[in-house]
């Protein structure tokens, strides 16, 4: 049996066809997870992808987070399934509260479209035990909405406890908090990233391989289960 | 103001419609053609092929498909020449005429793809103007069966430092942005330029490329009697129809109280993603007959259209269009350019299957009509026909042979040589500092400047397929993931040699994007073009219209490559002022293996650097005398297509023989900016490399002209260790002049007995320009 990972498509999802690239290129079997149905179709993880779901109407992700598919994965997280949100995927999980805090207009006003060097902070997680702590990696920054942002006493819990997932470590592209790229929750198992490790899974079409590591990570998390 | 039998009835209380009946029975009941933009004689011959007047919603129908931007009239004549001379190919399964020109790229792949302009209304508000510009072009593509996976953008403004151009850079990239990155489609590539002549005309060209396998090909012609037509997408609001108001206030009375209409669309790209997969599941499920997209003249021109095409009538109650504003008649139903529509041709069998897709995707789609077999397009609104005309009368419109003058400032603009200027800047003291500035001085100008603060708005990358985009020459991408099919595309223009010389400027165009394909590694294979130009109705503009199209047949004719569809935009200019006569030419090139693509930028140290081509003192038009010396005049380059032809299998052979690591053309600023440019771009793009590499190039005994001449048919290529050799046999055999001029290596561009700047140095002479100016 394979790794069975599942990628969701909501309605404006955008990233779905690169992530499921990337868990088939890691070795994992990607299984289409359809926003309107219920159940998760025996996944052992599962991907929330990058894109504007539902437009980004309302609020980045506060629509998606309503998702009939919503109503199966955020108990299942809550019980340890592991969850990756890239960008939208990100504010998708913020908005459920699986994980704290929120993303915002970027500093600058603009959309920033660029690669960026990030320095992965925790190598317990689910999805980045195949990363050193302190090793740094290009991926690729494409957002709007992407500045993180938290209260003071969020942001001192989550630097306590370790649960800075990754920082920007090329200059902060969009104003987050601390540089923050990408946080965990405590079990280490429902993690979000601002930019795309699915963009840099080969240097055909990205910077290099560097963002593969995601996706071998959750196998051999999986495996060691 | 006309009263119409709908009495005193103001807008939005409209109880009794212009009907067929109405309009035999009252002939002489004036109607506000000349305001909906029909001449005198456009309106008699109407009503002469109706046999009576029109209704009001017919003579909607027919302002709007035979306008300018509707029946290209001035321009058919001209356009003809992309048949009439086109080279000899298999290669092209569909062409001029169909939504889009379809490409085929061989292991039963084709590429559909069209570049159309969106110049006026990105003017009026630019984000939404600019925004669905390119929700539009991408609709074109989506209804030819393709999956759209790319867009690029030509982008022309006024002077850099205008207040205007503050307002309307960052709304149009803005739009882009939007529109483009919620869709879900990387930003590939495209232009930048400014000259003061688009101050009050900024042009703003859209271009998107599909993908589909051949037997997907969908056409847009309505054939079947009794299959159903479907609107599918938004609901239809009052977008876009200034002139219905026109024709509303005036026909219904309405005096003082003129609906205020918005011209200019709004777009809403999160609906058209949802219509773009809706639309190529159902193609995929088998249930689309015929599918066309809405765009300008909306309803009508889909219906009308769809009709001809399929030599068939179609019969459609435009009470069952779904409505975002219910006050909406008819003739406002029949011309709104609501956004993120499509009609679909859909046989009474698969109507089931058709709904149950469109639902899944939350797409509304809703039946208005039949195909018929009478020949006839038949509107019912309310229970009465309120249109019933043959449709291709509307979807031919009229042919105009419109009066041609070579300009009169035309002999002093081509007799006001440069090159005076250049001798002077060739001699004297102080050269190689001189030679230094003037280089920076370009590196810095917003010709030259780092474009960075633009495309770093777009997103790139999405669907994992981009290869390459801005700054390499082409924007590369993967099609196939087990063969790695791939193709190229780029797009160039220059409205600076087309003022001096639109035959040769057209040519040089064409030229310019034909070796941007090249360097990248692909093979030329095809051409599409957006064709800028002010009014037809001037005969000084008409006759650049007419040497520019002359110009790209027999450029595309002598390439090899054919033209598959294109796009005019007329009345680009305020008042008198025209802007400078600017096509913008795209070509599509294909790579059996894109791994072999080549980058524009130097990767590695030590290599061999190779000028390819033949330099001459050609100053007219450049963009040195222009930034140095603000001067426009001259003869533009000398064009020479097979040399250009040469060049390209030269560097198509050498990719696919992987001879080289870096190839670059030469265009805007020669040599010495496209030196700068290699050392900054690297062989992965500027984030990729870091601080870029330098180079130390011997230019012999007049550097001026090696560094600054704009001299066509070159490109500077970097050669792998060990191939040298090959590689200098591959270009003797075609017959490609190739002139080592020094290595790749050290952290300085470094021109030998002359000047050096520093990498750094080069990259902040670029990079400001376009951040400190719009912030």
């Amino acid at each position: 049996m394979t790794t069975r990972v599942g990628i969701v498509t909501f309605p404006g999802s955008l990233d779905d066809v690169d992530a499921s690239r990337a868990v088939a290129r890691a070795g994992a079997t990607p299984v289409p997870l359809w926003h309107g149905d219920r159940g998760l179709r025996g996944v052992d993880a599962v991907v929330l992808p990058g894109g504007f779901s539902y437009g980004d109407y309302l609020r980045c992700g506060a629509i998606a987070r309503f998702a009939p598919v919503m109503a199966d994965l955020i108990p299942a997280a809550t019980d340890g399934l592991p969850v990756l949100g890239i960008c939208n995927g990100f504010q998708i999980l913020c908005e459920a509260h699986l994980l704290p805090g929120a993303l915002t207009r970027n500093a600058g006003r603009r959309f920033v479209n660029r690669e960026v060097r990030i320095r992965i902070e925790n190598g317990q997680t689910s999805w980045t035990a195949g990363y050193q702590p302190g090793h740094e990696i290009t991926v690729v920054l494409k957002s709007g909405e992407g500045r993180y942002v938290a209260d003071q006493r969020t942001l001192d819990e989550l630097e306590a406890s370790g649960r800075v997932l990754a920082r920007y470590a090329s200059g902060n592209p969009n104003g987050s908090a601390r540089d923050i790229a990408g946080v965990t929750n405590p079990a280490g198992t429902v993690v979000g990233l601002m930019p795309h490790p699915e963009h840099a899974i080969d240097a055909l079409t990205g910077p290099g391989t560097d963002g593969l590591g995601f996706f071998a990570s959750i196998l051999s998390a999986l495996a060691d289960a | 103001m006309t009263a119409s039998a709908a009495g005193e009835a103001g807008h939005g209380l409209v109880t009794a419609p212009d009907t067929v009946a109405l309009a035999a029975r009252t002939p002489d009941r004036a109607q506000p053609h000349a305001e909906l933009g029909l001449t005198d004689a456009e309106y008699a011959s109407v009503g002469g092929l109706l046999g009576r007047r029109p209704t009001d919603s017919e003579l909607a129908i027919y302002s709007v498909m035979w306008s300018e931007h509707c029946s290209y009239k001035s321009s058919r004549v001209h356009l003809r020449q992309f048949a009439e001379k086109a080279p000899p190919t298999t290669s092209l399964l569909a062409g001029i005429g169909d939504n889009a020109g379809v490409v085929d790229i061989g292991q039963g792949y084709a590429v559909t793809f069209k570049i159309e302009s969106h110049n006026h209304p990105s003017y009026v508000e630019p984000f939404q103007g600019a925004a669905t510009g390119v929700g539009g072009i991408v609709r074109d593509i989506l209804a030819m069966g393709a999956r759209p996976v790319a867009v690029m953008d030509a982008l022309r403004f006024g002077a850099v430092d205008a207040p205007d151009t503050r307002r309307v850079l960052p709304g149009v990239v803005g739009g882009i942005s939007f529109y483009g990155n919620c869709l879900g489609l990387p930003n590939i590539g495209g232009e930048l330029a400014f000259d003061p002549c688009y101050s009050g005309n900024p042009l703003v060209n859209a271009l998107c490329v599909g993908v589909l396998r051949h037997q997907d090909l969908k056409l847009a012609a309505a054939r079947g009697p009794g299959n159903q037509v479907v609107l599918l997408g938004s609901p239809t609001g009052p977008d876009g129809i200034g002139g219905a108001s026109v024709l509303a206030s005036a026909s219904f009375g309405g005096g003082g109280e003129t609906a205020k209409r918005p011209n200019v669309q709004v777009g809403d790209p999160f609906m058209e993603k949802l219509l773009i997969e809706c639309c190529l599941e159902l193609y995929a499920a088998g249930v689309v007959v015929a599918i066309q997209d809405l765009g300008a003249a909306g309803i009508a021109c889909a219906t009308s259209e769809l009709a001809a095409a399929g030599g068939t009538g179609m019969a459609v109650t435009l009470d069952l269009v779904p409505l975002r504003d219910p006050s909406l008649g008819p003739a406002e139903i029949l011309m709104s350019e609501s956004q993120e529509r499509m009609m679909a041709i859909v046989e009474p069998g698969a109507l089931e299957k058709f709904a149950e897709i469109c639902a899944r995707w939350d797409v509304p789609a809703t039946v208005i009509g039949e195909v018929t077999g009478t020949g006839r397009l038949i509107a019912t609104w309310r229970g009465e026909v309120v249109v019933d005309i043959p449709p291709e009368s509307a979807a031919e419109g009229p042919l105009y042979q419109r009066p041609l003058r070579r300009p009169a400032g035309q002999d002093g603009r081509l007799a006001d040589d440069p090159a005076p200027l250049a001798d002077a800047a060739r001699s004297g003291p102080g050269l190689a500092d001189r030679l230094r500035a003037d280089l920076l001085a370009l590196l810095g100008s917003p010709a030259g400047a780092d474009k960075a603060w633009v495309t770093e708005q777009y997103d790139s990358y999405v669907r994992g397929n981009t290869v390459q985009a801005t700054p390499h020459d082409a924007g590369v991408l993967r099609i196939d993931e087990e063969t790695f099919l791939g193709i190229a595309l780029a797009t160039d223009g220059n409205g600076r040699f087309c003022l001096l010389d639109p035959y040769a400027g057209t040519q040089l165009a064409l030229a310019e994007a034909y070796r941007n394909v090249a360097a990248s590694g692909a093979r030329p294979l095809a051409v599409t073009n957006c064709l800028n130009f002010g009014s037809p109705e001037d005969p000084e503009v008409m006759w650049q219209f007419a040497e520019a199209v002359r110009g790209l047949a027999d450029g595309c004719l002598a390439l090899g490559v054919p033209v598959t569809g294109g796009n005019v935009s007329f009345y680009n200019q305020t008042q008198d002022e025209a802007i400078q006569p600017t096509p913008v030419i795209g070509v599509l090139g294909v790579f059996a293996d894109v791994r072999r693509r080549l980058a524009s930028g130097f990767g590695a140290p030590g290599e061999q650097i190779m000028l390819l081509g033949t330099t001459a003192p050609e100053f007219g038009g450049s963009l040195w005398a222009s930034v140095v010396h603000c001067h426009l005049g001259g003869r533009p380059p000398a064009v020479d297509l097979a040399a250009e032809r040469r060049l390209a299998e030269v560097l198509a052979g050498a990719a696919e023989a992987g001879l080289l690591s870096a190839a670059h053309d030469l265009s805007d600023g020669g040599l010495g900016v496209a030196l700068a440019e290699c050392c900054l771009t690297g062989a992965d793009g500027p984030a990729r490399s870091g601080d870029g590499i330098g180079c130390t190039v011997d230019l012999g005994t007049d550097p001026f002209t090696a560094l600054f001449s704009e001299s066509p048919g070159r490109a500077l290529v970097a050669v792998r260790d060990g191939q040298r050799e090959a590689f200098a046999r591959l270009c003797a055999e075609h017959g490609v002049p190739a002139q080592p001029i020094g290595f790749t290596g050290g952290d300085e561009l470094a021109v030998a007995g002359a000047f050096s700047v520093p990498v750094g140095e080069l990259a902040a002479a670029r990079r400001g320009t376009l951040g400190e100016l719009f912030g």
